[in-house]
């Protein structure tokens, strides 16, 4: 075979590749927006925003004592997210799978020529906007505190960025039970439990009491699978490599297991 | 352009589907029939890469279902049994989203999905939300998505399933339209159905094929295929006998007392012919007066009901 040959197969196989990528892509987008367009033109993403921005400012001002500290920190409003996202992102993800099993579209998405993958992260992409998009409408706590005082607003940047991976965590293990399950309630109620080990793994009240029982290391080690952890030392300002990969793997990790999930049924 | 080889699915203990091999070509409209639970749903289910199958090939546009399944699927337009559709999407907008998700853009899409919209008689609803649509209009919605990339083989499940008459009649002229050019399979329940639109029929049975032919061909095979159906205006008691006497007929069947209604079949059933002519004439000498005469063709039904339920005698 010439060279020129050669080269034309590669560059044939390269656009080949270039049109498949952006073929994924365009596919994940198309997901993605109707997803979006799911929540929005119905109630639920405005149920969530509201109950969420309800909660999230209750917990902070009225519990954690926002104003009674005399701290220009935001530490009181990162402190609730584990426990708030806690039933509200299983809220959010519990459809997500389910709801497609139920109403049997999943059977008209996944004879599309799309890869499950696709379909996989562009569902998961659009849920995670919208819990963005409730975590960017608190920016009001934001220019309080910074009006009131001088806070450290690097902090603040990374505890938005660690409460977001924190839903995301969250919400990729809600993607998870809504595919085990046509039933919302059981979907629900498995998320939330495998979220509640998460957080209690990590949880000093908790892990002070396991140290008692066994060895400090392996507290240790068992904690450091806990999304308290890596939600908290994000929190104090430190963006570490390990903190991110941890919550990336979750979900990685989870989607990943929504995928062989979806595989097993259809497999019967 | 569909080659199903040696297609087997077991669920756990249960064989769904049990060996099945067929294809269909361009220009093929493809009936399939069965009782419920006899794996029709499974075999479209494997055909359109929804479940792999346990054993056996799938190839459509000699693309391997299970090896290519993008190549595959973007050739295949399918009607899934129970028609869903997002229930919170407008018409219009679901399918603008199919479309997107067969490739088309811009003014392709638009065109594409106003074709559908026209086709299917969607204009009136491509506005309303699906969930607010009735059970005929949402079907036609499931439709529409099928077809909306004009594909080259179209997989139904039961699509004239809950419509009424005259929207059956729309969906089936439509796909025998569109079978002059493409490749399709459709499920039905509904035999005569099978007549007025496939090219070929196949029965399939606890996940096997027990027939497959055209459906003239099949309704050969249906017991009364070849008799000869007669009616008088007046009779007296002798005209059993004297039928029977003719060359060539076997039993007579009374159907009917008054009038009184027989049915004639050959004494074998290859050697059908000219017995209905034989018989006229006998009418003739001994003057009967004869309301019907005619050689039946066999019904869809009977058939049906003699090869899906072998332990039962078809009746009359």
């Amino acid at each position: 075979m010439s060279e020129a040959t050669l080269t034309a197969i590669q560059a044939q196989a390269a656009e080949r590749r270039g049109v498949r990528t952006s073929g994924a892509l365009a596919h994940i987008w198309t997901i993605v927006k109707r997803e979006l367009a799911g929540y929005f033109e119905s109630p639920i993403a405005y149920v969530f925003i509201v109950i969420f921005l309800l909660l999230a400012g209750f917990f902070t001002f009225m519990v954690a004592g926002f104003f009674e500290r005399g701290e220009a920190s935001l530490e009181p409003f990162f402190l609730w997210h584990p426990w708030l996202y806690l039933f509200l992102v299983p809220a959010i993800g519990m459809r997500m799978w389910s709801e497609e099993r139920r109403l049997g579209t999943m059977e008209l998405l996944l004879t599309m020529p799309i890869t499950p993958w696709q379909a996989i992260v562009g569902k998961f992409l659009a849920s995670w906007l919208v819990l963005g998009l409730a975590l960017l409408l608190t920016f009001p706590v934001v220019i309080t505190v910074n009006y009131l005082g001088n806070p450290d607003n690097g902090v603040i940047v990374t505890g938005y960025i660690g409460s977001f991976l924190l839903a995301g965590a969250y919400l990729s293990i809600a993607a998870m039970t809504s595919a085990l399950t046509r039933n919302q309630v059981v979907s629900f109620i498995l998320a939330v439990v495998i979220c509640l080990f998460l957080v209690l793994v990590g949880y000093s009240p908790v892990t002070n009491l396991l140290v008692h029982w066994a060895n400090p290391w392996l507290v240790q080690a068992i904690s450091s699978f806990s999304v308290m952890t890596h939600f908290e030392s994000i929190g104090k300002g430190v963006l570490d490599s390990r903190d991110i990969l941890y919550f990336l793997s979750v979900i990685g990790f989870s989607l990943f297991t929504t995928s062989v999930i979806l595989r097993s049924h259809r497999a019967g | 352009m569909i080659r199903v080889q040696e297609l087997r699915k077991y669920f756990g203990q249960t064989k769904a589907v049990n060996g099945v091999s067929f294809t269909v070509e361009k220009g093929e409209v493809l009936g399939f029939l069965g009782p419920n639970g006899a794996g029709k749903s499974t075999t479209m289910r494997m055909i359109t890469g929804f479940i792999p199958p346990t054993e056996g090939v799938v190839s459509v546009g000699g693309f391997d279902v299970v090896d290519q399944p993008l190549q595959a699927k973007r050739l295949i337009g399918y009607l899934p049994e129970s028609a869903p559709a997002y229930s919170e999407m407008s018409v219009r907008g679901f399918l603008g989203f199919i479309a997107e998700l067969r490739g088309l853009r811009g003014g392709a899409k638009r065109s594409a999905v106003d074709r559908a919209i026209e086709m299917c008689f969607l204009g009136s609803v491509a506005h309303q939300t699906v969930e607010t649509l009735s059970k005929g209009y949402r079907h036609r919605t499931c439709f529409a998505q099928s077809i909306i990339h004009d594909p080259e083989v179209l997989i139904m499940d039961e699509p004239t399933e809950g419509l009424d008459p005259n929207q059956k009649h729309e969906v089936r002229t439509l796909i025998r339209r569109m079978g002059e050019r493409k490749a399709i399979i459709f499920s039905t329940h509904i035999l005569e159905e099978v007549e007025a639109v496939c090219s070929r029929a196949i029965i399939i049975d606890r996940g096997r094929i027990v027939a497959n032919g055209t459906p003239a061909e099949l309704k050969q095979r249906s017991h009364s295929a070849g008799a000869v159906r007669v009616q008088f205006g007046q009779s007296d008691s002798s005209v059993g006998s004297k039928l029977s006497q003719i060359a060539g007929v076997g039993e007579v069947v009374t159907l009917g007392q008054s009038p009184l209604t027989v049915r004639v079949f050959p004494k074998e059933k290859n050697a059908a012919e000219g017995l209905a002519r034989a018989i006229g004439e006998t009418a003739a000498r001994e003057r009967w007066q004869l309301e019907e005469l005619h050689t039946e063709e066999g019904r869809l039904d009977d058939v049906f009901r003699s090869i899906t339920l072998p332990d039962t005698k078809p009746t009359t």
